[in-house]
């Protein structure tokens, strides 16, 4: 009894005309009152879902003011604890140099110090990744639309594909995230529409497959448009006319450890 | 009979501890459930399908819902009714039902089950 | 036959409650960790996994390790291991228990062990691990037990046990092929991304083994009237010796490689193992006494006299078993991800409830252990004499 991806899509369109949730979006409507809601819809399906970051925008405004916006608010909205202790950091999106971010390009002469230079990392939702080819349950897996996704009721907490992944991109909850420390977590859970994670589960970005599913953009991505940085720009790699593909043909971008063969769909402009 | 002493004792000891739990229960028959609707389930007069469906069956319904929406991306149901409703079980079962422990616990208490879905869906919060 | 296990000397008791305490002990630790999570352990997001999977890696080389004895009895026809096979298979059996457990133990949702049959994925290498694993410990299980009842009846055992005899030898091989493809098949992860690792694998577990079950015949000789035999502990040290000086050799192939093409990312683990690297050195005495252990156990097997004087060629099965240990055991999980993907070193040592729960996993390998050998030296001796 599911609802076909015509009817979904118009639902979703409401949905994020409204900017409301899928549930609040249902709330408002009966079947049958659905017309004319796809137009205005940011985002539609897509089959190779990507990212290309601009990383002067982000450096610039980080030098400003130290800005993490994307990082808070991906934290926040997908419930992430604050472990204290860098052994045991659940990242979904975070900061590292340059130099590490980008091991295998070393150049001591490099312009600018850029060496030192925060760069933003998450999941590189690579179109042949490693992880889901090492998961033995299927936890992890490639969804039609080029999202790497999670299922955490199936993960046993292996953690094939931590040592899979190359990228660094995946954390494993050594505890229950309800016992991190509360003087770092006053109001965990900070997102009460968004599940937690059990201890002994494997998690990571998740491209917000639940916003996009509502015709919404990325919560890193949203957040940085809105204050007016521009860096992250979401949309399809297989669309010719994506945003996404005409930064790509503008600029000169690399992606990280790409001798590697996954294919990662985050790009860089530096 | 060789060592038929021996045999019999450890029969009646094998038997006297397989009925323990009874003896050691007896008396003291556990409450019957009684799951309470809040007056915004009361007035939805039905859940997202039948009564009894949701009865006997709503954990095979959740378990699709979850496999369905994580897996394969259908974030929504239709009811027999038609109303379309959102796959989530913190979003919109627990809307409805807000009172877990005066819901769901009566009876997943009274069988001795503990489903693990809260180890990471949040339970509301309920006014005491 | 089980019942020759529940007649035994006050030593074998007093060994198996030794051995209980142990296991009990491992037991509420891992009831703590249960509750806990793997937070207990020194594992961290960088260095995930630890002991355990050494652990199971090293043990599923003394598995393999175990078809020493019977591959030349039944292929080459070498008499002399008749009477010993039954120790290799035996061997082989509580050293895949161990296996099962460690993976066990190192899981973050156990209750979910299940979902691996559930959702069969072939494409990943720990699906494969746990078929191969399954059935060499069927094969084991089956076979000996056979063989056994067979010899202590004083007849032939059946054509079919032979069949499956022929099928054990191959798979003893596969079963760590398999382990060794869980690393050598992840991109970004320079110290295992080699294709002689499997190789290494296996000469390292065809030295571990025989060399473990050279000092356990040395003491099954001590306390039981059952004696393995001077030849075939002889035999069973020139195999040590071979192996021992393939597995070093093919220690030295990596070398080269990593360090005459000067890739960095082929060198930064030998780095770390035997300097430090960027002012990290916790692995560094220990893969030095990893190095200088094996060099000890080259020099007594390789030196005719050592090797046939049996005191001196249990001094170089040790000197095998230590050196293997750490490097296998240790060493291999570890230094797989130091440095992590950020070129950046996180530690790992195991913490005091991590080791515990390693001692109960030994301590029942090592039970299972000594009731099947008690068992099958009982039968020995009741034929024997």
């Amino acid at each position: 009894m599911g609802v076909d991806r015509r009817e979904f899509l118009k639902i979703a369109g409401y949905a994020a005309l409204f900017g409301l949730g899928g549930k609040a979006a249902i709330d408002i409507l009966a079947p049958g009152q659905l017309e004319a809601a796809m137009e205005g819809v940011p985002l539609t399906e897509a089959t190779r879902w990507s990212m290309v970051i601009r990383m002067r925008n982000c450096l610039e405004k980080v030098e400003k003011d130290g800005c993490k916006e994307c990082i808070s608010a991906c934290h926040r909205v997908h419930n992430v604890p604050d472990w204290g202790n860098p052994k045991h950091e659940i990242k979904w999106i975070w900061k590292e140099a340059y130099q590490n971010s980008f091991p295998n390009h070393p150049n001591e002469f490099i312009d600018e110090g850029i060496n030192d230079k925060p760069f933003i990392l998450l999941c590189n939702h690579c179109l042949n990744p490693p992880c889901v080819r090492v998961c033995p349950t299927k936890a992890t897996f490639k969804r039609p639309d080029g999202i790497v996704a999670m299922d955490m009721h199936r993960c046993i907490g292996c953690r094939f594909c931590m040592a899979g992944c190359p990228y660094g991109s995946r954390s494993f909850n050594w505890g229950s995230p309800r016992k991190a420390p509360k003087e770092l977590n006053p109001d965990f859970p900070t997102n009460r529409d968004f599940p937690e994670r059990s201890k002994g589960v494997v998690e990571k970005c998740n491209f917000c497959v639940e916003l996009v599913a509502k015709g919404q953009l990325p919560v890193c991505v949203e957040t940085c448009d809105k204050i007016k940085v521009h860096a992250l720009n979401f949309g399809d790699l297989d669309d010719p006319e994506s945003n996404v593909r005409r930064l790509l043909r503008k600029h000169y971008s690399v992606r990280r450890k790409p001798a590697l063969g996954t294919e990662p769909n985050i790009f860089y402009i530096i | 009979m060789y060592d038929g002493g021996k045999i019999i004792a450890g029969l009646i000891i094998g038997i006297g501890l397989l009925l323990a739990p009874f003896f050691y229960n007896a008396g003291t028959a556990a409450k019957g459930p009684d799951p309470q609707l809040t007056p915004k389930a009361k007035e939805a007069k039905q859940c997202v399908t039948t009564t009894s469906y949701m009865r006997s069956s709503h954990f095979s319904l959740l378990d699709e819902w979850r496999n369905t929406a994580v897996r394969e991306n259908e974030r929504y149901f239709r009811s027999p009714t038609g109303k379309i409703y959102y796959k989530s079980l913190q979003v919109t079962c627990m809307d409805c039902h807000s009172n877990k422990t005066k819901f769901c616990d009566q009876c997943h208490n009274y069988m001795s089950v503990a489903p693990f879905c809260w180890d990471c869906h949040i339970v509301p919060e309920e006014k005491k | 036959m089980l019942e020759k296990a529940l007649k035994g000397k006050q030593g074998y008791w007093g060994w198996l409650i030794f051995l209980l305490v142990l296991m009990g002990i491992g037991f509420l630790c891992y009831l703590y960790q249960f509750r806990e999570g793997l937070i207990v352990t020194g594992m961290s997001r960088d260095v995930s996994w630890g002991f355990y999977i050494g652990q199971l890696t090293y043990f599923v080389g003394i598995a393999a390790g175990g078809v020493m004895v019977v591959l030349p009895y039944y292929i080459h026809d070498y008499k002399a291991f008749g009477k010993i096979t039954i120790l290799g298979e035996f061997l082989a059996i509580s050293a895949v228990l161990m296996c099962f457990l460690f993976v066990f133990v190192d899981l973050g949702n156990p209750v979910r062990v299940l979902n691996v049959m559930m959702y069969p994925t072939p494409n990943s290498i720990l699906f494969w691990d746990m078929i191969v694993l399954n059935i060499y410990m069927l094969l084991n299980l089956v076979i000996g037990w056979n063989v056994l009842t067979a010899e202590r009846k004083n007849v032939p055992y059946q054509k079919w046990v032979k069949v499956l005899i022929y099928i054990a030898i191959p798979w003893a091989f596969s079963i760590h092929t398999v382990t060794a493809f869980l690393y050598q098949g992840l991109p970004g992860r320079h110290f295992w991304l080699t294709a002689i690792l499997a190789a290494r694998f296996l000469a390292s577990a065809f030295a571990s083994g025989p060399a473990l079950l050279i000092l356990i015949c040395l003491i099954v000789r001590k306390v039981t009237n059952f004696d393995p035999g001077t030849q075939q502990i002889r035999t069973l040290g020139g195999i040590v010796a071979y192996a021992m000086i393939l597995n070093v050799f093919f220690c030295l192939l990596e070398l080269f490689t990593a360090f005459y093409s000067g890739i960095p990312g082929h060198q930064h683990t030998w780095v770390y193992f035997f300097a430090g690297y960027e002012g990290y050195g916790r692995f560094v005495p220990w893969m030095w006494v990893s190095a200088v252990f094996a060099f000890i156990s080259l020099v007594l097997l390789i030196i005719p006299a050592t090797r046939r004087n049996l005191d001196t060629l249990g001094v170089g099965c040790a000197a095998v078993i230590i050196a293997t240990w750490i490097d296998k055991g240790l060493g291999l999980v570890v230094g797989g991800f130091i440095p992590n993907p950020f070129d950046k070193v996180t530690e790992y040592w195991p913490t005091a409830p991590e080791m515990f729960i390693s001692v109960g996993v030994w301590a029942t390998g090592f039970f299972v252990l000594t009731i099947l050998y008690k068992i099958a030296t009982s039968v020995k001796e009741e034929v024997g004499a």
